[in-house]
């Protein structure tokens, strides 16, 4: 009899694994991170991905080039709009069409728009994953105001489809500028409730500040773009390093920590919608007239080569690479997603921390899950 | 002694900083007038979509049973994933020649994407997207829709 209830005792020296998801609700998605303990001490991260793979890239190869814009809107479906933009910015330098100003600066203002709405939802989720019910009906209450805007330009509300290979699917709403104009004051008046319920939270910053510290040698060497590597002090923001679409005539700064700890990443955001709002206040005014829409041949066939185009979504660098060879359908398309590479470094700044930091940490690199698989 | 100092005033510093965040949530606790919710289900005859709001497709008819839809399948062409398909048919005019028109234009709501492309590209404007968004049924057939009303024609000056 003693012999059996040796063998149950469990060793505290041990390590022992356990599964965090595909169905846990702070991985905001299907991941699945098989985590090996040590007591309560996270010794090593081995993130399963592939639950919600759609071969996005292989489907990309059947279809045509306006087609695959739907698609890129499945990928990261808080930055909806700017995925669209980067499939037709790499169509355009393809083909060589000369993009008017209007077209640029509207493509500039929704994309400044979907990142704010991008890091309200991480504020939202963010504040739920640290135990703040608040802030998740505060973040969807001015998040709402501009899926509003969308929906009466776009029709869609996440999912946009709003730019097409030579333009937009439509022209701006005629209301478009003034409830842009008045969201915008109505956020500046807001934003500091954003920092009084959660930034300044004695809890939040305890558990937070510290935590989760990523180097500048590791963010470079692991690829780290977007806020998470900017908390790091990495100068990775591709609408400064390659200004694309209207970028290169507006002023605005580079949000850029030296910390690089989680609530440096958590601050990185909330900063980078002031920043946000700044640009689309340079640009609402000085909208353009003129067709909203450079007409094209009726199938869009590039010319044999290879094609490259870079964005910056919310989450970081979004790279399309397009291989074509002269038909209507690419021969190959590559996404380098910002949500993959971020994952990578999970394993290297969640080591030696209590397993509860772990969904600290994994809530501030915002995962979007449908980017990692595609 | 220092630290023992230290201690309280963080306390207190901690304890501040909650009852700024209870401000926040105590403000809209006493103005109900600045809450956004809305009751949904009950506020369904005031509630106005946006009028390019992608619900699902549809096919307008006029007062005479008449739509624009000639047919010519650019819709089924441009679909990302086979959700439109048209039957067409060859029927006889009174002047003796063939002419081919819709018998079914069926369009599945269950796979539809919602790109726009067969509204944007249709050379005659004869698909629009309405505002219906409860789309919720208890059988998936019921989401396979022929679009062309029974008993329905070509609009008169459409080609």
């Amino acid at each position: 009899m003693e012999e059996i209830i040796k063998e149950v005792v469990i060793d505290e020296q041990e390590e022992y694994t356990i599964n965090m998801g595909p169905q846990h609700p702070s991985t905001h998605g299907v991941l699945r991170l098989v985590v090996s303990l040590k007591g309560e001490i996270v010794k090593n991260i081995e993130p399963h991905i592939g639950y919600i793979h759609r071969g996005i890239e292989k489907m990309c190869e059947s279809i045509t080039y306006p087609q695959i814009i739907h698609l890129t809107d499945r990928m990261d479906y808080l930055s909806a709009a700017i995925n669209n933009e980067a499939v037709c910015l790499a169509v355009e330098k393809a083909l060589e069409v000369e993009i008017p100003d209007r077209i640029k600066i509207i493509r500039t203002i929704i994309s400044e728009l979907t990142r704010i709405q991008s890091h309200q939802l991480f504020w939202a989720s963010y504040g739920m994953d640290m135990g703040g019910q608040t802030c998740f009906f505060y973040g969807l209450r001015d998040r709402e105001k501009v899926l509003d805007i969308f929906e009466e330009t776009t029709g869609g509300r996440m999912i946009v489809s709003y730019n097409c290979p030579g333009g937009l699917m439509y022209d701006i709403h005629p209301n478009f500028q003034k409830r842009v104009k008045e969201f915008i004051k109505y956020f500046r008046g807001v934003l500091w409730e954003y920092d009084a319920i959660l930034s300044g939270n004695v809890i939040f910053r305890e558990r937070t500040i510290g935590i989760g510290r990523l180097k500048l040698e590791d963010a470079i060497s692991y690829g780290i773009t977007g806020p998470s590597g900017r908390a790091s002090g990495f100068s990775c923001d591709i609408r400064k390093q390659e200004p694309y679409s209207a970028y290169d005539r507006v002023k605005f700064n580079e949000v850029l920590y030296t910390e690089g700890d989680t609530y440096h990443r958590y601050l990185a955001r909330i900063e980078e919608m002031r920043e946000s709002m700044n640009i689309i206040d340079q640009l609402i005014d000085n909208i353009p007239e003129g067709p909203y829409f450079v007409k094209m041949k009726p199938v869009i066939k590039l010319p044999e080569g290879e094609y490259f185009q870079r964005v910056e979504t919310a989450r970081g660098e979004l790279d399309v690479f397009i291989k074509s060879d002269g038909n209507k359908n690419p021969y190959r398309v590559k996404f380098r997603s910002p949500n993959f590479v971020n994952l990578g470094v999970l394993n290297h700044i969640s080591k030696d921390f209590k397993i509860a930091d772990l969904i600290a940490i994994a809530g501030s690199l915002d995962f979007v899950i449908p980017d990692i698989d595609r | 002694m220092n630290s023992i100092i230290q201690y309280f005033k963080e306390i207190i510093q901690g304890v501040g900083s909650l009852l700024k965040g209870m401000r926040v949530t105590n403000r809209y606790f006493f103005s109900p007038g600045k809450i956004v919710t809305q009751k949904y289900p009950n506020n369904r005859k005031d509630l106005v979509m946006f009028e390019r709001f992608k619900g699902e497709v549809v096919m307008p008819h006029n007062e005479s049973n008449e739509h624009k839809c000639t047919g010519c399948g650019i819709c089924e062409i441009n679909c990302p994933n086979g959700t439109i398909e048209v039957i067409s048919k060859t029927i006889i005019t009174e002047d003796g020649k063939k002419k081919r028109v819709i018998d079914k234009h069926i369009y599945r709501l269950g796979m539809c994407t919602f790109c726009a492309l067969c509204v944007k590209t249709c050379p005659s404007n004869a698909l629009a997207f309405s505002q219906e968004f409860e789309h919720a049924v208890f059988n998936r057939a019921l989401l396979i829709k022929t679009l062309n009303k029974p008993g329905s024609q070509l609009m008169k000056g459409v080609e």
